[in-house]
């Protein structure tokens, strides 16, 4: 099998510092393996990511974008994640919108102490986005540059 | 522009195995920006860190990118070396390729592919970073601990014996917790009041201690070194500085139908009562839901009885407000619910119960005055089964998938008292798994089987059966011999699963701490920093942290006092820098920001803004950075962009999608 | 990889390293003493793959479905569905149809476990 002909996704994750960061580092040192296609970005909380961040991930040629946080009620910063949560749901619907499906969107809460978690996670947001194929559906917004 | 120096650590093999550290230097000299980069085998080490040293000074770095593991491990570390050398320490980005790449990935390309990635997004971040100055805050030298048991009582007495203020919060009547409810303590089987008392009473004496019995934590806000508490001081209805102790309302009060909480509703206390003789403040509580007084209006005798007038009929809650600088949480466990477990017949038999209830009947001062007798007719057990694991190393929905550690041990200890107290008493113990490590642990249980006769047995039981007469018949079985046991005992033991005190999810919330599958509180790392809560100024003792007995328990109280005391040593902290910035240009004072704020970090001032040229009054958001803990919530509410997040800028995190993305 | 113990676990769906030997099965079977291979050791058979000892033992006959095993087992390895499937084997083996799907609903009882039917026929009709 020649690499040309294998989907591989580029998939952003933004995981906040406290719970899903940690998480992932958990997954790590407990050597749970995931594709490498995940590129995790470390924000100090999950309503630290702006809307911005994710329609740029697209632009730029993401084929799926998952936010990570604490659970409800865990979070680092009290409230953080139900802005986060609530964000994420007008924004996916408005992505879903624009024909960027919701099967390439997600949020997940993932503490610090499930590794397995973060792995089963990005294993299925993976194995979903390779099913859909590539995003091609903002490339008319995607830079000419 | 900025000069950049991108260092790749081999991490001995954790990171070169599977990444190829050399691909990922030369990757890096293309960067745009980076002069410099190099691989060392470990970078965290005194040399690797001079070897970024010596780049900074021979290349004049501006900054740098650490390609190694996590940013929660290192990142302290290349901050410090960074400012050693010069570098302002906000310049240092750290590009996980250990956790998040060569400990997850086996393929080689690949992984160097993803290694190399990561350390572009770092790359293009620190073209943005500016350097920034961490503040400070005071720090209050005063300490909370939440819980009274002998963890919170060790960790208070630790701080206090070290100059420092402690207040106890327990939300009981008494302090002594669980403790105090134990007979015999193993493996050396000294009375367990005999060694709880004196502690309560140093606790209590303590002039740098203050013991908030019958109260709770209502509210926590806050940071490391700042927290402000309220405590609420549930109603008494008896006054704590008029009351002598002297226990004739306790006799005299008429309402003695309640299920007494200390003795596990073995036996019925009055409404007005001391959870235990010992208890300290040795000043009874009224139980308001019992009090006849208060359900009818009718009653008052206690009021009576009273020589000391201390019964307030009228007092009500009172809510106080301290500061702190530490949180310790120490709220101890309970047994689970065995309403799952209908095999056993717990609940059908008042013959079958648990260990903890085992306990409150071999206590002196428990319902049966310290006499091994059956519940349901007062006889003496001829037979007793002992059940391991009822409950523990459960993976359904039933139990709990942890050891609870303890029982093995509790359950040679009650058996061999009873062997020694009652030596025609037969003693059975279908066991597991006998596990006994600790110091002469299984010296201990080895005694049980070969001085005293214990009978252990290796199976569990299937079910217990309560028979006509009174009986219970145990069906087991006996692996090692092949044998279906059928088996009639008096009496059945349950070595209860323990679990954390269900208020631990409350507690766990209002201090932002994070918990378990298991509702134990997580540590910041579970080896190395095992009493610290991952949230700044918390720290966790005892059993609220995992399954412990009282020795281990004792020492995780005193590591936890030992990390309070070094808080608190500290006059002040430094702060995160990386809060919030409003850019008053573009702010349009329209309070969003504000609200969303969990810290109350923002406020409004009008100020004489220079906008192009033109000069006017403006009503714009002002960040107090000392309040501020840099969550991000408001950058992202502001409508005008005005409010960005230092070290986490929107214009950093957009470089880092571009280079995953590109 | 034995092929025959790999298709005990498929049909039961039974992972038996998870497994404690605890023994709580065999505790709770009315059926141990008539047992040659006690319901523990079930999960130990098929684990050391030794399926001939297992399809050869007559306690495929005496477990009588009552699930009890199943029902208490605290690590959700269910002994009484590798016993099951073992009888299955043995059936497949034989490659005959004891009972065909058009005789099932007239021997149906409203308070017969179905599960307990399936059981007794796969036992008694041999």
């Amino acid at each position: 099998m020649s690499m040309n002909t294998e989907f591989r996704p580029t998939i952003v994750a933004f995981c906040c510092n406290w719970c899903s960061y940690a998480g992932a580092d958990l997954a790590g040192s407990s050597r749970l393996a995931y594709p490498a296609d995940v590129k995790i970005i470390r924000v100090p909380c999950s309503c630290r990511v702006n809307p911005m961040f994710i329609l740029r991930a697209f632009e730029k040629g993401a084929d799926g974008v998952i936010l990570c946080g604490c659970h409800p009620g865990d979070c680092h910063y009290s409230t953080g994640n139900y802005y986060a949560r609530r964000r994420m749901t007008l924004l996916f619907s408005m992505l879903d919108y624009l024909g960027v499906e919701n099967g390439r969107t997600r949020v997940e809460w993932v503490s610090a102490a499930e590794g397995v978690k973060f792995s089963e996670t990005m294993n299925s947001f993976v194995e979903k986005i390779r099913s859909l194929g590539p995003n091609v559906r903002l490339g008319d917004l995607r830079c000419k540059d | 522009m900025q000069r950049i120096g991108v260092f790749v650590c081999h991490c001995g093999s954790n990171i070169a195995a599977t990444v190829d550290v050399k691909k990922v230097v030369e990757m890096a000299l293309k960067e745009q920006g980076v002069v410099h980069a190099e691989d060392y085998p470990y970078m965290c080490s005194e040399a690797g860190q001079s070897r970024i040293g010596e780049a900074i000074a021979q290349k004049g770095l501006t900054g740098i990118v650490v390609c190694s593991c996590s940013p929660r491990m290192h990142e302290a570390t290349f901050r410090k070396a960074a400012e050693r050398y010069g570098l302002n320490p906000y310049m240092v980005e750290i590009a996980n390729i250990r956790e998040h790449c060569s400990w997850i990935h086996k393929d080689m390309a690949e992984a160097t592919e993803k290694a190399t990635i990561l350390m572009r997004a770092a790359v293009a971040k620190v073209h943005l970073n500016a350097p920034l100055q961490a503040g400070e805050s005071m720090v209050t030298k005063r300490a909370l601990v939440i819980g009274g048991g002998i963890a919170g009582i060790q960790t208070a007495i630790d701080i206090a014996d070290a100059g420092y203020k402690v207040d106890i919060v327990e939300k009981t009547p008494s302090i002594g917790g669980r403790m105090s409810q134990l007979d015999k303590t193993f493996p050396t089987l000294d009375c367990s009041a005999c060694i709880l008392t004196p502690k309560m009473v140093e606790a209590a004496a303590h002039e740098n201690i203050t013991i908030h019995t019958y109260s709770e934590v209502e509210k926590v806000s806050g940071f490391v070194g700042n927290f402000t508490v309220d405590i609420r001081k549930k109603a008494r209805m008896v006054d704590i500085d008029k009351c002598t102790g002297c226990g004739v309302c306790q006799e005299k009060c008429p309402s003695k139908k309640t299920p007494n909480e200390f003795n596990r509703g073995l036996n019925n206390r009055s409404a007005i009562y001391t959870p235990f003789a010992q208890a300290i403040p040795n000043v009874p509580v009224i139980d308001t839901t019992a009090c006849i007084k208060f359900k009818t209006g009718k009653c008052g005798v206690c009021q009576k009885v009273c020589q000391a007038g201390a019964i307030d009929y009228t007092q009500q809650d009172e809510i106080i407000t301290e500061n702190y600088g530490a949180i310790v949480v120490a709220t101890g466990f309970d047994t689970i619910k065995l309403d799952k477990y209908g095999e056993y017949a717990y609940g059908q038999s008042k013959d079958v119960i648990t260990s903890l209830e085992l306990e409150r009947v071999m206590n002196a001062a428990g319902p049966t005055k310290g006499h091994l007798e059956r519940l349901s007719d007062g006889k003496a057990p001829k037979e007793i089964v002992f059940i391991q694991c009822v409950g523990s190393r459960c993976s359904d929905d039933r139990g709990k998938p942890y050891c609870s550690k303890i029982c093995c041990m509790y359950t040679a200890k009650h058996a061999m008292l009873i062997r020694d107290k009652y030596p025609d008493t037969n003693v059975t113990v279908f066991y597991i798994d006998v596990r006994t490590p600790g110091k002469n642990f299984d010296e201990f249980y080895r005694r049980a089987v070969e001085d005293y006769g214990v009978n252990y047995i290796k199976g569990q039981v299937g079910k217990v059966i309560p028979q006509a007469d009174g009986s219970l018949l145990v069906q087991g079985v006996d692996l090692l011999d092949q044998k279906q046991i059928l088996k009639k005992a008096d009496m059945v033991v349950l070595a209860t699963a323990i679990e954390p005190n269900p208020d631990v999810r409350k507690i766990a919330t209002m201090l932002t701490a994070s918990i378990d599958t298991n509702n134990f509180l997580t540590e910041a790392h579970p080896k190395l920093r095992p009493v610290e809560s991952p949230t700044a100024g918390v720290f966790l003792s005892g059993v609220r942290q995992g399954p412990k007995d009282i020795p281990e328990t004792v020492a995780q109280a005193g590591a936890a006092a030992v990390k309070v005391i070094g808080l608190l040593a500290k006059d002040k902290l430094k702060t995160n820098p990386c809060t919030a910035k409003s850019d008053e240009l573009l702010c349009n004072g329209c309070s969003q920001c504000a609200n969303v704020c969990p810290y109350g970090a923002i406020s409004y001032e009008t100020k004489l803004i220079n906008d192009h040229g033109i000069r006017e009054d403006r009503r714009v958001a002002v960040v107090n950075s000392a309040l501020c803990q840099g969550c991000g919530a408001c950058t992202v509410t502001c409508p005008s962009g005005a409010m960005d997040l230092q070290g986490f800028s929107n214009r950093q995190i957009l470089a880092e999608v571009d280079a995953i993305c590109r | 990889m034995n092929k025959q113990a790999e298709l005990i676990k498929e049909i039961s769906g039974v992972n038996p390293l998870k497994c404690m030997k605890c023994g709580k099965c065999s505790a709770s079977c009315p059926s141990y003493n008539e047992m040659d291979i006690k319901p523990h050791q079930f999960v130990s058979y098929v684990q050391n793959e030794d399926i001939e000892a297992l399809t050869a033992s007559k306690s495929l006959y005496k477990c009588l479905s009552c699930f009890a095993c199943v029902e208490r087992c605290p690590r959700g390895v269910k002994p009484g569905k590798l016993i099951d499937a073992a009888r299955q084997v043995v059936i497949r083996q034989r490659g005959q149809e004891y009972l065909s799907p058009d005789e099932v609903p007239e021997l149906l009882d409203e308070e017969t476990p179905q599960q307990l039917l399936m059981s007794a026929f796969r036992k008694y009709r041999r």
